[in-house]
């Protein structure tokens, strides 16, 4: 994995070219590339399946119910869409600009730089490109060389079934991806940031014994089930009443051996932790003083498989790393407060985090958390189910990141949106121009307060203040 | 003194001495006198006390706080507010007017289209359509994730920083404070001191008529705005040059704050000969020179049109100069003056290359003392001039020839991105060419900057005239944060998305995520 810093300016110059050529604004070019990515997961499934397996020990199920099914699903979603995407927007006019059309033209911003993450190295790839080939841009890609079989799986096949001249990925260090931000500022590069942070799940006690049982499920999934919890969206800690403590714990207990089998790490349900690296950042936030004997369940690592057993933690001291940094792993802090109404103040003393989840019925509690929490999204009674859904922006506010994206905000984050507006020659009010006397701001302000009685009036010489 | 000096010399003697020491004593006494007086100034007028990064730090704790406690979140208390902005702008517009003819000479006409009338329909605007805008948008779910409710939901995004300009100041700075205000934010403004009567007048007026807990002035120059960067906000909107953006960006990415970034460029006009050309040249003069004096983010830069039909225009302009300026356009009160020394150097600077002097058709005169330049046209200055490469900002128009009216497409697209770019014609197909081919913040066919006056077009540039847009509801969008809602059901879960997997699974996903109905019942019957 060389540092390729200078080979990758002449690729920028070849997108560059290509994009003035005016290739990527055809709606042609763009439905073939969609449809070419389709074609890419369709086809080199098994190869996707094979180096997420490789890089992130994920099952292919998972593979496909996380990456393949939903990329697929965005492009479909997008060659449905892109006509009216595509087109203008007429917007009305005022009376006082008459006559005139205005109107929103969408267009593409030109080079894109797409820095993904490592966990959901297909999805968080090809969901970005998918967005800026329906905008109409030319593309660079730069995968993260954490899951590297994966990257190269990406170069290999995104050459093979899409415009290498307009779409190009670039393997490197971190490095790259620095040096291209630090330039982001300089040349005044709009940026979309999807970070992270610790989004919280509040588990209120539930009355029935099926919802309990569905959101148990949901939770054990929100938090083990997709890529062990090294997912932006994934529930980091849950906030619950001290009285439901014990219950919950028992009911996490009890599904969790459901979901994975008496031995979690032979079961092939649940990935891996992506490198060493990051298996000893969990190991040591285990490692902190008070934090492993509030272990109340699982806690046991396996270094040469990088392994992590779902853990479950009651109560670790609030100043532990694991409780101010964001946890991405199977590790999971349940914080118990006297009222359930309590945790809005916990949430809202810390940073805005990408998602809040809220497990309860209570109509007053949901109302609560919606109106006096701020996040990216906030979702009741699931987890990460969000990411799925289209016509829902996804992004973050505050430390969790700007800007956003998914179906149609895909196609518009990746486009300027031209205002333009046709003025014709036949009516020229002849008071909008100098020299100035007190009879044209007259006029002048009965015209842009839209009275054009008065406007006519002193026209007209019958009247003579607006 | 002269008198005695010669009489009496050992009385002199005792004269001077005693003047030296009476002139001594009295210097000494005054040396003392202003020192104490100094101190009492500075004990007395809070003006001395410099703003530095702990007072942007503890301005910052207190606007925060005032968020946190939910006062600036409710309907009622952003509609006060919008609506004693109205009221400030129909009380003092007699002080805003005199405000900004003392910044710019701003003759009372501009003063009152450009930016008071903006304002108050900005205002008026805001104030019908909140509660529309303050609705959260339903949206539809799909199959995948059925059954579900789902909503996008404004919320704001905190504390704001807004830094505007001196070209426009009224406009450009209480423009996005009403934005903001109806997003539900705090805000912090700091006006252009290039423009200090209206820095200290919206110091004042805000004081007066806004809740100073969550809207706060603050005036100065690069050590306050410094400070002020230095800060935690929400979000940073400034209106001004690139240069100064990139260190406004860069000073953002250090908190991840995203920002809004009104810049500027070269916002050419293309000209064709298919056009009625007594009111293009009306529209062309006025929306040069008639708009501040060139000084305007929109304002035409240059004009490109056909060496044939090149004269014929600059005929048309220079009639239209003379109807609307007077033959003596330099000591016109229609038009503004530069706004100060800087530059007023700047912009003869851009006069001296002999290259571009020589070419001078139309004006040319300048008044040091009075901060004038008189309407200037040059034809065909080199390419590599500095006029031909800077943002103009001032009333010096270059005309650029070509031979084909096509050419004039490729001269602007081979140029940086302007923040408006003008076409004057009849034809349809150029018409349709320049607008799918010219990548601009904003195009205006036939007109100049009228675009601004649209509120339902968002208002902002691309590659380097800038980032994001406002204006009407794109204001209220750019200050806030629409926050994805999702509420799902216990009913209708579908057990094939949880662990253990299987390939009955994988296929029940696959007809989920493709959404077909169809496929969903063959793979629960384990059909396909």
């Amino acid at each position: 994995m060389g540092e390729v810093v200078g080979d990758f300016e002449g690729d920028l110059k070849e997108l560059r070219d290509t994009f003035n050529s005016g290739k990527t604004r055809e709606a042609s070019w763009r439905r073939s590339q969609l449809h070419g990515i389709i074609s890419l997961l369709k086809e080199r499934e098994s190869d996707i399946f094979k180096a997420l397996k490789q890089d992130l020990g994920k099952h292919h199920v998972e593979a496909y119910r996380d990456e393949i099914g939903t990329v697929a699903k965005s492009a479909n979603y997008a060659l449905g869409n892109l006509n009216k995407w595509m087109g203008s927007k007429r917007v009305k006019v005022p009376l006082a600009a008459f006559p005139s059309r205005g109107k929103l033209v969408p267009e593409p911003l030109g080079v894109v730089l797409i820095i993904s993450s490592w966990n959901f190295p297909f999805g968080l790839s090809l969901e970005p490109i998918i967005g800026a080939i329906a905008a109409g841009n030319a593309v660079l890609l730069k995968p993260s060389e954490i899951a590297p079989t994966c990257s190269s799986v990406l170069a290999e096949t995104i050459y093979y079934y899409l415009d290498n001249s307009a779409i190009k990925v670039v393997e490197g260090g971190p490095r790259v991806g620095q040096i291209v931000m630090a330039a982001a500022a300089k040349n005044l590069t709009p940026v979309t940031l999807e970070l992270g942070g610790k989004c919280p799940a509040v588990v209120d006690c539930m009355s029935s014994s099926w919802d309990q049982k569905i959101a148990i499920k949901r939770i054990i999934w929100g938090k083990f089930g997709a890529c062990a919890g090294q997912v932006c969206i994934g529930i980091d800690y849950i906030l619950t009443q001290k009285k439901f403590a014990p219950t919950l714990v028992e009911f996490l207990k009890k599904h969790i051996k459901k979901s994975f089998g008496d031995n979690p790490m032979g079961s092939n349900n649940i990935a891996k932790i992506v490198n060493k690296k990051h298996f000893s950042r969990l190991k040591d936030l285990l490692n902190e003083p008070n934090v492993k004997n509030s272990i109340v369940y699982g806690g046991s690592l396996n270094e040469e498989n990088l392994f992590i057993e779902p853990t479950i933690l009651l109560d670790p001291p609030l100043d532990a790393t694991i409780m101010t940094e964001e946890i991405f792993g199977p590790l999971l802090p349940i914080i118990t407060l006297e009222a359930i109404e309590d945790s809005i103040q916990f949430i809202r003393s810390r940073p805005k985090p990408l998602a809040i989840y809220g497990f309860t019925n209570n109509e007053k509690l949901q109302k609560r958390m919606m109106c006096e929490t701020s996040s990216g999204s906030i979702t009741f009674n699931d987890a990460i189910i969000q990411y799925a859904i289209d016509t829902m922006p996804f992004g973050g506010v505050g430390g969790s990141g700007f800007g956003r994206y998914h179906g149609k905000y895909s196609f518009e984050d990746f486009s300027h949106q031209k205002a333009v507006l046709v003025r014709g020659y036949l009516i020229d009010f002849g008071f909008r121009y100098p020299p100035w006397n007190d009879k044209k701001l007259q006029l002048l302000k009965s015209g842009l307060r839209y009275n054009y009685l008065t406007l006519v009036l002193i026209k007209l010489g019958l009247k003579s203040k607006a | 003194a002269g008198k005695l000096l010669y009489s009496r010399p050992h009385v002199t003697l005792l004269v001077h001495i005693s003047i030296y020491t009476g002139v001594a004593a009295a210097y000494y006494f005054i040396l003392i006198l202003s020192s104490t007086m100094a101190s009492e100034d500075v004990k007395d007028s809070p003006a001395m006390v410099v703003f530095d990064t702990e007072a942007a730090n503890s301005l910052v704790k207190e606007l925060r706080s005032t968020v946190i406690a939910g006062k600036t979140k409710s309907y009622e208390w952003r509609v006060s507010q919008l609506k004693s902005l109205l009221k400030m702008v129909e009380d003092r517009d007699k002080q805003i007017c005199d405000a900004l003819f003392s910044d710019l000479s701003k003759p009372e006409m501009e003063a009152f289209i450009h930016e008071i009338a903006m304002i108050k329909a900005s205002c008026k605007l805001a104030l019908k359509k909140l509660k529309d805008w303050m609705k959260p948008e339903k949206v539809k779910t799909t199959l995948g994730t059925f059954p579900s409710s789902a909503e996008i939901v404004p919320e704001p995004l905190g504390v704001i920083l807004i830094i505007s300009a001196w070209n426009y100041p009224f406009l450009l700075s209480v423009d996005p404070v009403i934005g903001a205000i109806a997003a539900g934010n705090a805000v912090v403004l700091k006006p252009s001191e290039v423009a200090p009567a209206m820095s200290s007048l919206l110091a004042k007026l805000f004081g007066e008529y806004l809740d100073n807990s969550a809207i706060k002035v603050v005036e100065g120059a690069v050590p306050e705005t410094s400070a002020l960067l230095e800060q935690k906000w929400d979000k940073i909107f400034y209106t001004g040059n690139g240069r100064v953006g990139r260190v406004i960006m860069a000073a953002a990415a250090k908190h991840l704050t995203p920002v809004v970034l009104e810049l500027g460029g070269k916002s050419p006009v293309l000209v064709d000969s298919d056009i009625d050309l007594t009111v293009t040249a009306r529209r062309i003069v006025s929306g040069k020179w008639g708009c501040n004096n060139g000084q305007a983010c929109v304002a035409p830069d240059y004009i490109i049109t056909t060496k044939n039909y090149a004269p014929v225009l600059i005929d048309s302009i220079k009639h239209q100069l003379v109807k609307f300026f007077g033959e003596d356009a330099l000591n016109s009160l229609d038009l503004s003056r530069v706004v100060n020394s800087n530059h007023f150097a700047r912009l003869t600077k851009l006069l001296d290359d002999d290259r571009v002097s020589e070419k001078i058709i139309h004006g040319g005169q300048t008044d040091i003392n009075n901060l004038k330049i008189a309407p200037t046209i040059v034809l065909d200055a080199p390419e590599d001039s500095l006029i031909m490469n800077e943002e103009i900002f001032g009333p010096l128009l270059p005309i650029v020839t070509v031979d084909k009216i096509e050419d004039g497409i490729h001269f602007i697209n081979s140029r940086p991105n302007p923040l408006a770019a003008y076409l004057f014609t009849n034809k349809k197909q150029l018409k349709e060419e320049f607008v799918s081919n010219v990548s601009a913040g904003g195009v205006l066919i036939n007109d100049i900057s009228l675009h601004l006056m649209v509120d339902t077009l968002p208002f902002g540039g691309v590659g380097d005239s800038g980032i994001g847009a406002y204006h009407g509801k794109f204001s209220f969008d750019a200050f806030s944060h629409k926050k994805g809602v999702l509420h799902r059901s216990f009913y209708g879960d579908a057990s094939a998305r949880y662990p253990p997997y299987t390939p009955g699974k994988l296929r029940l996903l696959k007809a989920l995520l493709d959404g077909s109905i169809l496929g969903i019942i063959r793979a629960l019957f384990g059909w396909s």
